[in-house]
């Protein structure tokens, strides 16, 4: 038995078993990650349902919870229908790689302490890149259609998504300013001991003083989630699919399992968002108080730990992007662009200046020596 | 080095794990789903119409302006992204240097950005 167990750790250690343990690793968080996404998009009609005073889906399993495995069936069983005039390789590839590019994103996410497919230590440089790839999908997808629909609704997407992306990096950035990292493990453990250490709070270094920096943070973090919306084409920035001008935007000519995907990527992409706005402002896997009982915890209980406070947080967040689309008229697009490039633009730039020289001249600097 | 692109085959296999699902999703409804299309229901939408024209026409020339202004300040992103990580690690005087010399870095693409906004570049109505 013990010669047994020491060949089986000799070929976990080998590159191939190496390589046998990362794939097991990855489907089981893929699959684990897609399970969660259907349960979040029955939450996100439930309480879209809610605030319309309907009882949203309620008949497929208890409380409708199987309502998405249901409709995963329904999908698979359309057909798949390719316009005559659609450029068909690229009609095709545009709902995979939408897809591919919002899941590849998870794999630098930090669950808990040590919970990560891959540690980089250009985490957030590398989301920052696959978030903004996102936007070949909407546009492969509206222009391989060939139909004047989904044409102007991938225009309208693209330049969206365009304009929301540089206000999202200025607010990576001051962020990175705090933290003096990219590494998302490294954010998130410098800002342990409390809320009162988030980032939203302006990060933990430099005693007391450093709440001086939520003057600043707390409106970048605000900056984020409405760039946020903005960026996944969440209501009130759905200008690509509003239905009353564009029908369903770029997805118009899409049916079946392709349409799905579209639909998946986008979740997948809005709790990734969510994920991140925990991680770079709200402490991640940190609990919101200080936390000295964990070194007597077993190891297990701690990464339980971390994963209920970094999913508390992921849920918080996602709630709150139900109830923006619950509540908020949907934006003209003048304003959206005017929201973006006149408002978000410049507040983020004066951000990175004033969170600079709050660091190189604050009370807070020497910590580095 | 080995070990540093280590790190991101992990990335390279949830890719392409992601991949497999969604070509799997693609492929079950190409396998049990019905495909009998006729010429009506390939053609492409258009509000009942028949399709008139062709759907790669002109647009607007302010979505290429969008576009080009993206690159400006996404490059200088890209630029604040290494600096934002070292600013902090240096000694001080050579952080008020590091300091300055990216405000001015920023005041050159600031001037730019206000030369834009007064042109109405940024503007939609």
């Amino acid at each position: 038995m013990t010669d047994f167990l020491s060949a089986m750790a000799a070929f976990w250690a080998t590159p191939v078993g190496w390589t046998v343990l990362t794939l097991v690793h990855v489907l089981v968080i893929s699959v684990i990650l897609l399970i969660c996404i259907a349960f979040i998009l029955l939450a996100d009609r439930k309480i879209w349902a809610s605030a319309q005073l309907r009882k949203g889906p309620n008949v497929v399993g208890p409380f409708g919870m199987l309502q998405t495995f249901a409709d995963l069936m329904k999908f698979v069983f359309k057909e798949i229908i390719v316009p005559a005039g659609a450029d068909k390789f690229v009609f095709i590839l545009a709902p995979l790689l939408s897809t591919v590019l919002a899941m590849g994103g998870w794999a630098v996410i930090p669950f808990a302490p040590g919970w990560v497919i891959s540690n980089i230590n250009v985490g957030i440089l590398y989301l920052f890149a696959v978030s903004s790839l996102g936007v070949y999908g909407i546009i492969m997808g509206g222009w391989a259609s060939n139909s004047k629909y989904p044409f102007l609704g991938g225009l309208r997407s693209a330049a969206q998504m365009v304009s929301y992306e540089v206000s999202i990096g200025f607010v990576i950035i001051t962020v990175i300013l705090l933290s003096g990292s990219m590494n998302l493990a490294t954010i998130i453990e410098k800002q342990a001991g409390g809320f009162w250490n988030w980032n939203v709070f302006g990060g933990s270094e430099g005693g007391w003083w450093h709440l001086i920096a939520t003057v600043v943070m707390f409106p970048m973090m605000v900056v984020f989630f409405i760039s946020a919306l903005a960026e996944t084409n969440r209501p009130p920035f759905d200008l690509p699919e509003a239905e009353s001008e564009l029908v369903a935007g770029y997805q118009v000519e899409y049916s079946s399992t392709p349409f799905l995907l579209f639909f998946l990527a986008e979740y997948v992409n809005i709790v990734l968002m969510c994920a991140m706005i925990s991680i770079l402002f709200f402490g991640g896997w940190q609990a919101p108080w200080p936390t000295p009982y964990l070194q007597h915890w077993w190891p297990f209980w701690v990464s339980a730990h971390g994963f209920v406070m970094m999913g508390v947080k992921i849920l918080f967040w996602f709630f709150m992007f139900a109830m923006v689309k619950a509540i908020v008229p949907r934006y003209r697009y003048d304003q959206l662009m005017r929201l973006g490039w006149k408002i978000f633009l410049p507040t983020s730039l004066v951000a990175v200046a004033a969170i600079a020289a709050w660091r190189v001249f604050g009370p807070v600097n020497g910590v580095y020596g | 080095m080995a070990a540093f692109l280590l790190q991101y085959l992990p990335i390279v296999i949830m890719l392409a794990i992601a991949g497999v699902i969604a070509l799997a999703l693609m492929g079950a409804a190409w396998l049990f789903a019905p495909s009998r299309p006729d010429p009506e229901k390939i053609s492409a939408y258009e509000c009942g119409f028949n399709a008139f024209d062709d759907a790669r026409m002109k647009f607007d020339v302010r979505f290429y302006l969008v576009s080009i202004l993206f690159i400006i300040f996404d490059l200088e992103v890209a630029f604040l992204f290494p600096w934002a990580v070292s600013l902090m690690h240096l000694p001080h005087p050579a952080q008020v240097f590091a300091f300055w010399s990216m405000m001015g870095f920023l005041g050159v693409l600031t001037v730019g950005f206000i030369y834009e906004w007064k042109k109405g570049a940024l503007e939609w109505e």
